[in-house]
């Protein structure tokens, strides 16, 4: 246990060390920051119309939150490779690797402390974004409900997107294939759904059910339900042990 | 104590070591030399754990390598060819985050390091960023780390490649004043290297042992015969023909003015009949001198032999001899 955070106190402090880091952030900052600001824009508008039809409006759950983490989610695919894509690529292209590999320590603590450090790069990210949230208690009215479960789903779901760069960070010594396979490879567990109108019913469902951002929705309306929360959990797992695997071959090779 | 029997490392088809046996007691510093591509470092990962064998065992302290290589680590120290270090971190952050990955305690975290960087003589760099040092630096630093958690067997591939000669100098004094508590393993393909560290020399090359004995043994088994150089005003197709001709003589070779004569094992001293020819064929003596084989041509000779042997040539080739002691 005392390993897995010995690396994963380096490897997050590292990212801090490269400009990199810092660009990820502002980047991700800027992006969200309009989006929220036009978002909150286009409700205010929107609001104000459909008064005229039902007296309490629409919600800012339906009108801000959904719309802001939906966005984000797709902000995060993007950005995740640059998180993950040196983490193993870059100790094998210099061969600190070879002080791991040597050192007493078991190699699932060695993935788990170079997920955990992207893991607490990415909350740190999400941490940031908490001013909108403020922005709306302050000026309105929000559900605190449908908030916490957009946190918890968008932490999950940029989970996956971090164990998915993980696998491909450990096949290869090079950090842009390995954030270019990482993209691919989000990109197709994103829109897998789409295939579900014309597969045929069980094929239909299972598709569906692959799909990384079908189980945001329940998340994303503050519907906290268990097939989800498993469905990420297993997601991360499985990855996980992938990257595990492909680091053990590493050393047969 | 490390007992290897049987070692084989294949690389798809082509063996990197090949039934590589031998022990090392404890305390011992041994050397392996071979040239570059013999299957040192190939040999050195397999015992750091890093690799798996294709065959044959490895045991390190009473420790397989292949069966309980967490224990194996817990015990060595390892400098890999090319230093593990983190261009990013700073020196002394670097041999901390060592330290917690061998499992030095906390309550002794700051004296491990401490004594680290004081034995390696790197405390002058040791709030600098790793990438901003030289190779050497660099070294010392790789260096530092195997020797934080004070291991029991030091495993350390070319440790002193790219040092200037005086960093050289402090690297063998420590390495040699850790012999006796710490057994040592070193690699390397540069013989002073060896000689002015081990104890015991294990000569690799192309994936097999082609000599393990003492410095002392080594060089006395090799020696084949002695060798003449001399130097001449006029060098003359007749004078090499009837120097070739005196008896025991192995071999005659000349570049330009330089004649090198190779006696064969055993033969008694020449040197009298050998300038005398020289002289009568008018070729003009202006230098002799003898030498010994030194280590460098048993090296030579030991990691060539296989193939002259197998061109059917006993002839071995001495390329490039410096004349080293001038009668």
């Amino acid at each position: 246990m005392t390993k897995i955070s010995t690396i994963a106190y380096r490897d997050l402090k590292s990212y801090f060390t490269s400009p990199i880091a810092y660009i990820i952030i502002a980047v991700f900052l800027a992006v969200m920051g309009w989006m929220f600001f036009n978002i909150l824009f286009y409700f205010n508008q929107e609001s104000m119309r459909m008064q005229q039809y039902s007296p309490k409006g629409i919600s800012l759950t339906d009108g801000v939150l959904r719309p802001l983490f939906g966005n984000m989610n797709v902000i995060l695919i993007f950005l995740t490779p640059f998180i993950t894509m040196r983490l193993f690529a870059e100790e094998k292209k210099l061969h600190t690797i070879e002080l791991l590999l040597t050192s007493p320590v078991k190699l699932y603590e060695i993935v788990l402390g170079k997920f955990i450090s992207s893991f607490l790069f990415v909350t740190l990210m999400l941490a940031l974004t908490l001013t909108y949230p403020i922005i709306l208690f302050a000026t309105g009215n929000p559900d605190l409900g449908p908030i916490i479960t957009c946190y918890t789903g968008t932490l999950l779901l940029s989970a996956c997107y971090l164990s998915v760069g993980l696998v491909f960070t450990a096949m290869t010594e090079n950090q842009i294939v390995a954030g270019a396979l990482t993209f691919v490879a989000l990109i197709f567990f994103f829109i897998i759904n789409w295939v579900s109108h014309f597969a045929g019913n069980v094929w239909g469902e299972v598709f569906t059910y692959l799909s990384l951002i079908g189980h945001f929705q329940n998340l994303s309306q503050g519907i906290f339900n268990s097939v989800d929360i498993l469905y990420y959990l297993s997601f991360i797992v499985v990855s996980l042990f992938l990257s595990h695997r492909v680091i053990d071959s590493y050393r047969w090779r | 104590m490390i007992q290897v029997s049987h070692l084989t490392k294949m690389y798809g088809s082509r063996p990197a070591i090949d039934d590589l046996s031998f022990e090392i007691q404890k305390g011992e510093i041994v050397g392996f030399l071979g040239p570059n591509g013999a299957g040192k470092t190939t040999t050195m990962k397999i015992l750091t754990c890093f690799m798996p064998a294709t065959s044959g065992t490895a045991v390190l302290e009473g420790f397989d390598v292949f069966e309980n290589p967490i224990e194996v680590k817990r015990k060595i120290g390892y400098l890999p060819e090319i230093p593990p270090v983190y261009s990013e971190m700073r020196v002394k952050d670097y041999i901390e985050y060592a330290a917690l990955l061998h499992e030095v305690p906390k309550s002794k975290l700051k004296q491990a390091v401490n004594s680290a960087i004081e034995k390696v003589s790197i405390g002058d760099v040791q709030n600098r960023l790793i990438g901003n040092l030289s190779k050497g630096y660099r070294q010392r630093v790789g260096l530092a780390q195997a020797l934080v958690h004070n291991p029991e067997i030091l495993i350390l591939d070319e440790p002193t490649i790219g040092l200037d000669p005086k960093q050289i100098i402090e690297i063998r004094e420590l390495i040699k004043t850790l012999g006796g508590t710490h057994t040592i393993i070193l690699s390397s393909h540069i013989l002073p290297e060896v000689t002015a560290t081990c104890q015991r020399i294990i000569v690799i090359n192309k994936g097999r042992i082609v000599g393990e004995d003492t410095l002392e043994g080594l060089s006395a088994r090799m020696k084949k015969g002695l060798l003449y150089s001399m130097i001449v005003k006029n060098p003359s197709q007749d004078g090499l023909a009837a120097l070739k001709q005196l008896p025991g003589i192995k071999t005659v070779s000349h570049t330009g003015s330089k004649i090198v004569i190779e006696l064969q094992h055993g033969t008694q001293d020449m040197r009298d009949k050998i300038v005398e020819t020289a002289v009568k064929k008018g070729m003009g003596v202006l230098e002799f001198s003898s030498e010994k084989i030194s280590l460098e041509e048993v090296f030579l000779q030991l990691t060539t032999e296989e193939s002259t042997i197998g061109n059917g040539s006993a002839k071995t080739s001495i390329p490039n001899l410096d004349v080293a002691a001038h009668l």
